[in-house]
């Protein structure tokens, strides 16, 4: 058989130039914009000689606050492309209706669907929480860094490697049509050949092993780095939640890792774990990837869950309401998120007392989740409401998040499920509980603590006028949704015959138009707020008049966070040293021990990156290459001694001084 | 919203669809305006419905359009309407009064309004705690218990015990069969006692309880016919199960409603809900007209083809749904069954080398030279994202491109050649055009508009 060898497949795989849709204008059009606009960056960042100082204090930094900003960042650049996803979608289900098809061929859209979810979920709110947890987590337990500061580093790129596969699928070759989980036996070889769904693998495997390895990151660091005094039970509650996170992200990435890799046989070497026939059984695929999949979304709530309640604390002025009882929901909430997982698929004809078990164990869920709710509403009874941007957010979230909720115990309910599965009132629920939850929370959380990573405040009018848009555009996005899935119309459809629902298509329409103007609006706020910055300058590192121990220390912080440890009594640390009368430091600096920079993590990622195009386009020498290339590098790297270094005092006492001034004022 | 409270707090109308279809007060509120048949309702109880149902104003009148899940025509659909709408109700109970509360008490304490109270150490209350704790869980334990009753009641695999709300199935009715089965991108209706099948059309006679035994002969769809009952998964090589009944007569919308590729969009199918007369006469009508659906029509039907008009056939090949489900449709192929039942006596031993291949699958016709349901570049033989050809995936072979070989479908050849070697024995005729060594020698060329079979040519046997 080795005589059909030849040179080119040698090469290149199944690459041929015939993989560039250069033919295609909506791509070639995007693919000038994203080439214009980034070629115009490289040549800025090479004109201003910012290489060296983004290479060397940004991408090979392990602190873990450049990481958590670079996190973000990351997730802003795919909330972008998500959304495009998202307008392309809408605009072609407002359109194709009885004789016209519409512009986007199924071909094209359903690759778009499932970028859109994928992108979303993988590499927007999975890399905003994770980078949200990175910046804060340290700064309100008042560790120095993480517990492995070159594993973050090493993670991060790892998410960057997988984000980049993902949007290289959009020029070279084709992205996958299978849905976001990607379910067999659609995505296997014989139902789908082709590079689409190896995309798919190979990006959130690669992504996967940085994802988990945060989760182990972030856990140690919690249970270890905690400041003195700090028990388990006085700890701030973001902590708690992203704690519970984390549990989560350990037990449940590996799962998916597992049943990607079972797939991935089944694609490449011809295994049928999956297959319709030789006894395989795409059953079994929708277990394991939703015994990951339901975690996931306690994953992305959770933390969100953990923002509105220091919001909430912190603008209504009063301490938490329940503390405790809000720390047993979050444990609740973690376990229970494991045996629920079947209500994902209540029609694919479990029993009927299988599938009762597991939608009661569903509704289980929203007890705890009540009592958050609760506890949310009495921390601002008696309270001092101050309404920032923050904070309108968390109001936003209560509301809207509610219903979603309501709608999700629905189908939870099997026979009620059964008219509504795959409904696209199943899509307005989840994105009810994701925007509404995840992603304002997520709002909430940047802008309560860009002050604290930047030294200045985000421009509060444009920050409202995100905050409206994205409401109101919502509402408008997603309620005719549920109205469409009640009346039967179900999702991933790219044309409709009867055309009296197109109303309610095009009001969905118009909502998606009314949230682009609210990513404006974000987009807007962050360049005022830049140009603005003098005017919006915090001194103080506490401009919210915070409680947790983050705001004790500068805007933005030293790069060791806390000249001296603090030492904890109560909740909420920082309201209560304020309350005592703590006086600041201003002597007897020391040495700080301190992790060095490394590019290990980069080159490790740009390695896996070359690993994942190499299996997805079956060049062989590459993947082989590049995977000998990764052991080698990741063995070579333990051999680095050379990986930390001291802060001498005077540089401590120079950082303390000038804080010293700035907080005495100009006077 | 308003109409849904007033429901629950009526306590009558919504319980356990404790109404008929036809004059339940509910069932008219979601019928406003009525479609196909219904239609020439008369008009005088039509107004006043229409005037009745503005009073509750709302929701209802936006879902009151043709039949759905708001507006179901059966039994088994009422009853789970009746179900959302009375879990609806039990979880407003306590998500109005939150949503309310939010709003007054984010007004009431305002950082402006110095009249409220501040009380900033007040953090902890028991009463309150076990009541936020309790009142959730109370509504949980009302909706678990009429979640685990409604289950077992509307359990899909059962068949109906009732064909309305004290209407029970008269002892010794037997109910109509009917085996569907999903194809790329139609539905396969076979009525084994009848001895006919159809393609897109599935009718049933009123009030006669409807047991269908679903599976694939591809990929996962959905069986789902709003109007008549909840959807159920059709898979390869497994049997789902769903018992409904219909109520009223009309036409309603079937669909697939889990994605399969391509041609998922045009996945529909009129349901037709006939008197019993009319039912027997249509059967009658399908047998004088139809072709038979054997081995070799089946073949052709199994093909990849979108937006399919109604099939009709007069006889179907003895077995053809249980060779399906055994996915051995095709001659020569063996059954599932009876590979379990060789295993089932210990295994076949080396034998089993022999059955490999005839147990290899080809129903999705992939190996033929058809396009995949979900083939991305290279393996689709079209340049990436292509927007002019249509139709997708409704490929038939003769025009099917040349296919990069090397984009070949690693693992799935009968010969389980390694990834990357060529895998020729993946050509079908479709892949005739091939030079030796695979090349992609040039644009694959387009279908052209006219190559296609019409939709209606597949009934010309």
């Amino acid at each position: 058989m080795f005589s059909h060898l030849n040179q080119q497949q040698l090469i290149l795989g199944r690459f041929t130039l015939e993989a560039i849709p250069y033919h295609e204008p909506i791509l070639v059009v995007t693919f000038l914009g994203v080439a214009v606009a980034g070629g115009a960056l490289l040549a800025a960042v090479t004109y201003y000689g910012w290489w060296t100082y983004l290479w060397k204090e940004w991408f090979t930094s392990v602190d873990h606050k450049k990481i958590g900003i670079m996190y973000v960042v990351l997730a802003i650049v795919m909330l972008l492309r998500g959304f495009s996803d998202a307008l392309l979608m809408r605009s072609q289900q407002a359109v194709a209706f009885g004789s016209d098809n519409g512009y986007l061929p199924p071909h094209h859209y359903d690759q778009i669907f499932t970028a859109h979810g994928v992108i979303m979920i993988f590499f927007m709110a999975m890399p905003f929480v994770t980078g949200l947890m990175n910046y804060v987590v340290p700064l309100q337990i008042g560790a120095r860094d993480v517990a492995f500061p070159f594993l973050n580093n090493f993670s991060f790129w790892m998410t960057v490697a997988g984000a980049m596969l993902v949007m290289m699928s959009l020029f070279v070759g084709e992205f996958a049509r299978t849905t976001w989980l990607n379910y067999p036996p659609l995505s296997e070889a014989s139902f789908s050949p082709g590079v689409g769904v190896d995309y798919y693998i190979w990006s959130l495997q690669i992504a996967g092993i940085g994802t988990t390895l945060s989760g182990i990151n972030l856990i140690a660091t919690i249970v270890k780095m905690r400041a003195p005094g700090m028990s388990l039970m006085k700890m701030p509650i973001f902590c708690w939640t992203s704690l519970c996170t984390n549990v989560l992200i350990v037990s449940a990435f590996p799962i998916l890792t597992a049943v990607l890799a079972l797939l991935t046989l089944d694609r490449y070497v011809g295994t049928n774990f999956f297959t319709n026939d030789l006894g395989g059984n795409p059953m079994m695929y929708f277990n394991l990837i939703w015994i990951w999949g339901h975690p996931e979304v306690y994953i992305l709530i959770l933390p969100a869950f953990g923002i509105f309640s220091e919001v909430t604390a912190t603008y209504c002025g009063k301490k938490l309401f329940g503390y405790t009882s809000m720390v047993y929901a979050t444990v609740a909430i973690t376990i229970l998120s494991y045996i629920v997982w079947l209500h994902h698929f209540f029609t694919m004809g479990s029993g009927a007392s299988v599938n009762s078990f597991f939608g009661i164990t569903t509704m289980i869920i929203s007890i705890p989740t009540g009592a958050k709710i609760f506890n949310w509403l009495f921390t601002m009874y008696r309270g001092r409401i101050r309404f920032e941007v923050p904070m309108l957010w968390t109001v936003g979230f209560m509301v809207t998040f509610v219903i979603g909720g309501m709608t999700g115990v629905l189908l939870a309910v099997p026979p009620a499920d059964f008219v509504l599965h795959n409904s696209l009132f199943l899509v307005a629920h989840f994105h009810n509980v994701i925007i509404g939850g995840v992603f304002f929370g997520l709002m909430a959380g940047t802008t309560y603590w860009f002050p604290k990573a930047f030294g200045f405040k985000l421009d509060p009018f444009w920050g409202k006028m995100s905050f409206w848009f994205w409401t109101i555009g919502f509402y408008f996005a997603f309620m005719p949704l549920y109205v469409l899935g009640l009346l039967g119309v179900t999702r991933r459809q790219n044309h409709f015959d009867d055309r009296s629902l197109q109303i309610w298509f095009l009001l969905a329409a118009f909502g998606a138009v009314l949230i682009l103007i609210g990513i404006a609006s974000f987009l807007v706020q962050i360049y005022v707020s830049v140009r603005n910055r003098e005017a919006l300058r915090d001194l103080t590192g506490d401009p919210w008049d915070g409680r947790t121990l983050e705001w004790s220390t500068a805007s933005p912080p030293p790069e060791y966070n806390f000249a001296f440890t603090p030492i904890v009594h109560d909740l909420d640390a920082w309201s209560d040293m304020k309350a005592r009368g703590y006086t600041r430091p201003l002597e007897g600096f020391r040495p700080i021990h301190m992790p060095k920079n490394t590019g290990a993590g980069a080159i490790l990622a740009g390695l896996a990156f070359a690993f994942g195009v190499g299996m997805i386009w079956y060049v062989w020498w590459l993947a082989a290459l590049s995977f000998i290339a990764i052991l080698v590098t990741a063995i070579g790297h333990t051999f680095n001694y050379n990986r930390d270094f001291t802060i001498p005092a005077e540089e401590v006492v120079h950082a303390e001084d000038s804080r010293t001034r700035l907080l005495v004022g100009p006077a | 919203m308003s109409d849904l409270v007033r429901l629950v707090a009526g306590g009558t109308h919504w319980h356990g669809g404790s109404r008929s279809v036809a004059h339940g007060s509910v069932a008219h509120v979601w019928r406003l305006m009525p479609c196909g048949s219904d239609g020439k309702a008369a008009l005088t109880a039509r107004t006043r419905r229409i005037v009745h149902a503005l009073a509750l104003g709302g929701a209802a009148l936006l879902l009151g359009g043709c039949e759905s899940v708001m507006n179901p025509a059966g039994d088994v659909a009422l009853r789970e309407r009746n179900l959302i709408l009375a879990s609806t109700g039990l979880m407003l109970l306590i998500i109005v009064p939150v949503i309310a509360a939010t709003l007054i008490f984010a007004w009431r304490y305002r950082a402006s309004n110095t009249a409220a109270v501040y009380d900033p150490e007040w953090h902890h209350s028991t009463q309150l705690e076990v009541l936020i704790w309790t009142a959730p869980l109370l509504i949980i334990v009302a909706l678990g218990a009429l979640t685990w009753i409604s289950t077992h009641v509307l359990d899909p695999f059962h068949s109906v015990t009732r064909i309305g709300d004290k209407q029970p199935v008269a002892p010794g009715t037997k109910p109509l069969v009917i085996d569907v089965v999903a194809l790329d991108w139609k539905w396969l209706f076979v009525y084994p006692d009848q001895g006919i099948a159809t393609v897109n059309d599935l009718s049933l006679p009123l009030n006669r309880p409807v047991d269908f035994h679903i599976t694939s002969a591809t990929v996962m769809n959905s069986f789902f016919i709003p109007a008549l009952a909840g959807q159920i998964y059709a898979m390869a090589g497994m049997e789902t199960k769903l018992s409904v009944v219909a109520n009223r007569t009309g036409d309603f919308n079937g669909l697939s409603s889990h994605y399969s590729g391509t041609g998922f969009s045009h996945m529909n199918f009129g349901t037709h809900s006939l008197s019993p007369e009319g039912f027997d006469k249509w059967v009658a009508s399908v047998k004088a007209k139809g072709t038979n659906l054997d081995d070799a029509s089946y073949k052709q039907l199994e093909k990849p083809s979108e937006g399919v008009a109604p099939i009709y056939y007069s006889g179907v090949r003895d077995r053809l749904y249980h060779d399906i489900l055994n996915m051995c449709s095709t001659p020569g192929k063996m059954c599932a069954s009876e590979m379990m039942m060789i295993d089932a006596h210990g295994g076949g031993g080396k034998n089993s080398e022999e059955n490999y291949k005839r147990l290899l699958d080809d129903s999705s016709g992939v190996r033929e030279g058809d396009e995949a349901p979900g083939a991305t570049f290279p393996a689709s033989g079209r340049p990436p994202n292509t927007i002019d050809a249509q139709p997708q995936g409704a490929k038939p072979r003769e025009v099917a491109p040349k296919v990069n070989s090397a984009g070949g479908v690693p693992g799935s050849s009968p010969s389980g050649n390694m990834p990357g070697m060529g895998d020729h024995d993946l050509k079908g005729p479709g892949m005739s055009g091939h030079d030796a060594n695979g090349h992609m020698d040039g644009q694959p060329a387009p279908p052209k508009p006219g190559d296609e079979p019409a939709p209606s040519q597949l009934n010309e046997h």
